[in-house]
Parts: C-alpha cells; sequence; structure tokens
C-alpha cells in the first residue's frame, strides 16, 4: 500500500493522512474474517454501549428534575420525536423507534470517532452503506405493502403534462435507486474528509514555522467537525424521514 | 506517466468541491434572505434548509469520491 512506502521514505512526524481509516484486526493476526475483532467493530460496540448507558442508565431514575444524563437523552428524544413527526407525518410515529436508533448509533460514533487516538467507524462506506440500503430496504418494503402498486405513483408525476411524464419517471426512477448511494456517501464522505483534514494540518505542525498556525487550525477545525458530527446524523436522520413520507404517501 | 495523470484528474476533481461550495452558499444565503424578511417563518424552515443543503453537498460529496478513486484506486 501506498502509505507504507511513505512512511519508509520519510518517517518520523510525517504520516500519510489517509492512514487513520485503515482496518486491522486488533488481537494480531493478519486475515480479517466476519468475526475477527477490529478496530472498527471495537468502536462500533463502544457506540452501541454509549447510547445504552445514555437512554437505558441516564433515564433509569425517572427524576421529575432530571439529571444531566437524563436531561440529554430526553432533549435527544423529543428532538426526534419532533422530526418525524414534522417531516413524515403523524402516522409515521411507529417507525420512531427505528430512526431513534439511527440517529443515536450515527450521533454517537461520530462523536466518539473525535476523541483522540480513536476509530472514526462512519468514515467507513461499509459502515454506512449497510444503514443507508436497510433505511432503502425498508421504505421500498413498506411503500408496497402500504399502498401495493399505487407505490409506482412516485415515479408517475400526475401533475405534468402527459408528453413529459415518461421521461420524468425515467429521472424519478433512476433518482430513486442513486437514494442509497448518495445517502451512504455523504455521511461516510463527511466525515472522511474531515478527519483527513485534521490529518493533514496535524502533518503540518511537525514544521517550526508554521506549527503555531497549524495548531489554530486544528482547533478550528476541530470545532467544525464536532458541529459536522452533528449535522451529518440529523441529516441522515431527516432524509430517511423524507423517504418514509414519499414511502406513506407516494402521490405527487 | 498514468499516476501523474491520475493526480492531474484528482486534482481536477477538487474543482467539483468549489461548485458545491457554491450551491451550499446559494442555499444558506437564500435562506437567509427570506427569513430576514419573515423572521416568524423561519424556524419552521431549518428542515427544509438542511436537506436543501445536504442535496447540494452530496454532489460536492460524489467530486471527493472520484478524486480519492483517482488517487488510491486507480
Amino acid at each position: 500500500m501506498a502509505s507504507e512506502a511513505h512512511g519508509a521514505e520519510t518517517g518520523g512526524l510525517v504520516f500519510h493522512p489517509m492512514d487513520q481509516f485503515i482496518v486491522k484486526p486488533l488481537f494480531g493476526g493478519d486475515t480479517i474474517h466476519w468475526y475477527t475483532v477490529t478496530n472498527v467493530t471495537l468502536w462500533m460496540a463502544l457506540s452501541v454501549v454509549a447510547v445504552i448507558g445514555l437512554m437505558v442508565l441516564g433515564t433509569r431514575r425517572r427524576a421529575v428534575v432530571p439529571s444531566r444524563s437524563q436531561s440529554i437523552g430526553e432533549l435527544a428524544y423529543g428532538f426526534v420525536y419532533k422530526m418525524v413527526e414534522d417531516v413524515a407525518g403523524k402516522d409515521a410515529i411507529k417507525f420512531f423507534p427505528y430512526i431513534m436508533t439511527l440517529f443515536m448509533f450515527i450521533v454517537m460514533a461520530n462523536f466518539l470517532g473525535l476523541l483522540p487516538m480513536s476509530f472514526a467507524t462512519t468514515s467507513h462506506f461499509a459502515v454506512t452503506i449497510v444503514l443507508a440500503l436497510m433505511v432503502f430496504l425498508t421504505v421500498t418494503i413498506v411503500g408496497f405493502v402500504k399502498n401495493g402498486a399505487g407505490f409506482l405513483g412516485l415515479f408517475w408525476v400526475s401533475s405534468a403534462p402527459l408528453a413529459l411524464r415518461p421521461v420524468l419517471a425515467l429521472i424519478e426512477i433512476i433518482s430513486y435507486f442513486v437514494r442509497p448511494v448518495s445517502h451512504s456517501i455523504r455521511l461516510a464522505g463527511n466525515i472522511m474528509a474531515g478527519h483527513a483534514v485534521l490529518k493533514v494540518f496535524a502533518g503540518f505542525a511537525a514544521i517550526a514555522v508554521v506549527s503555531p498556525l497549524s495548531v489554530v487550525a486544528i482547533t478550528a477545525m476541530y470545532g467544525l467537525e464536532v458541529l459536522v458530527a452533528f449535522i451529518q446524523a440529523y441529516v441522515f436522520t431527516i432524509l430517511t424521514c423524507v423517504y418514509l413520507k414519499d414511502a406513506l404517501h407516494p402521490s405527487h | 506517466m498514468e499516476g501523474q495523470l491520475a493526480h492531474i484528474g484528482a486534482g481536477l476533481a477538487a474543482i467539483g468541491s468549489g461548485a458545491a461550495a457554491i450551491g451550499v452558499g446559494n442555499v444558506a444565503g437564500n435562506y437567509l434572505a427570506g427569513a430576514l424578511r419573515n423572521p416568524s417563518a423561519a424556524a419552521s424552515q431549518t428542515a427544509t434548509l438542511f436537506i436543501g443543503i445536504a442535496f447540494a453537498e452530496a454532489l460536492g460529496i460524489f467530486s471527493f469520491l472520484v478524486a480519492l478513486l483517482l488517487m488510491f484506486a486507480v
């Protein structure tokens, strides 16, 4: 791989900005099977544990005056509930547990990925594509179960002139099948680009002349990345809600 | 030679992020212009704002992906 060549040539503090995304088995060995514990699976498990810790243990006491962790849990619950209700409609509330799970997992994985020495699991396309494909399959199946063949009305724009409709139907079908691609690549690309930029600035810190500037830049970029980590989780969930609304009410 | 051409292509693909920046700026700027005209309606449209930004940004991310593919996969 190119990264090893880079490291061998220069050594020291110079490193490749994409090295941080290499998947490694934690307990030795070179081959990765489906059951191998890697840094990706470790940090995914940690984010699940963090969500459980926040939502189950944090709200266990059910105090009238909430503790800090309970109020964060209540805030997250209310935030996602209102999002589902506003964007996808009242009848989408039965999908709220799924959407809440998606949001909490992504936001926790993003935030844990920002810890120094940690691993950003959502920067891997393999992780986000699974999430996006699950949303895509769910939405498609729900659409056909709820509306039957009427779900195909999503592609037949009845408000357009008749001559235009086949063309529009083609465009709608393409855009429908690109959804899981853009849905997953948006999340992974944003997180990956942000972390790569942080590492690029970290590489500049080794050069004495620009290192103060570089440290300031890392701090500023890190602040931006904290914002991006939340916004991308928000965007992922809100797009899930939009797709769900399309499935429940496919008429144009 | 081919590797160098791939690097040039990756640099050209980075133009796409500039184009996405124009798109995102357009969305946010128009939202702000509308919000200042009618501040009471602004809060109800933040979700639409983020959806618009997400769609505009996705295409910039695609060009970033093309650059990555040219750098590491070709």
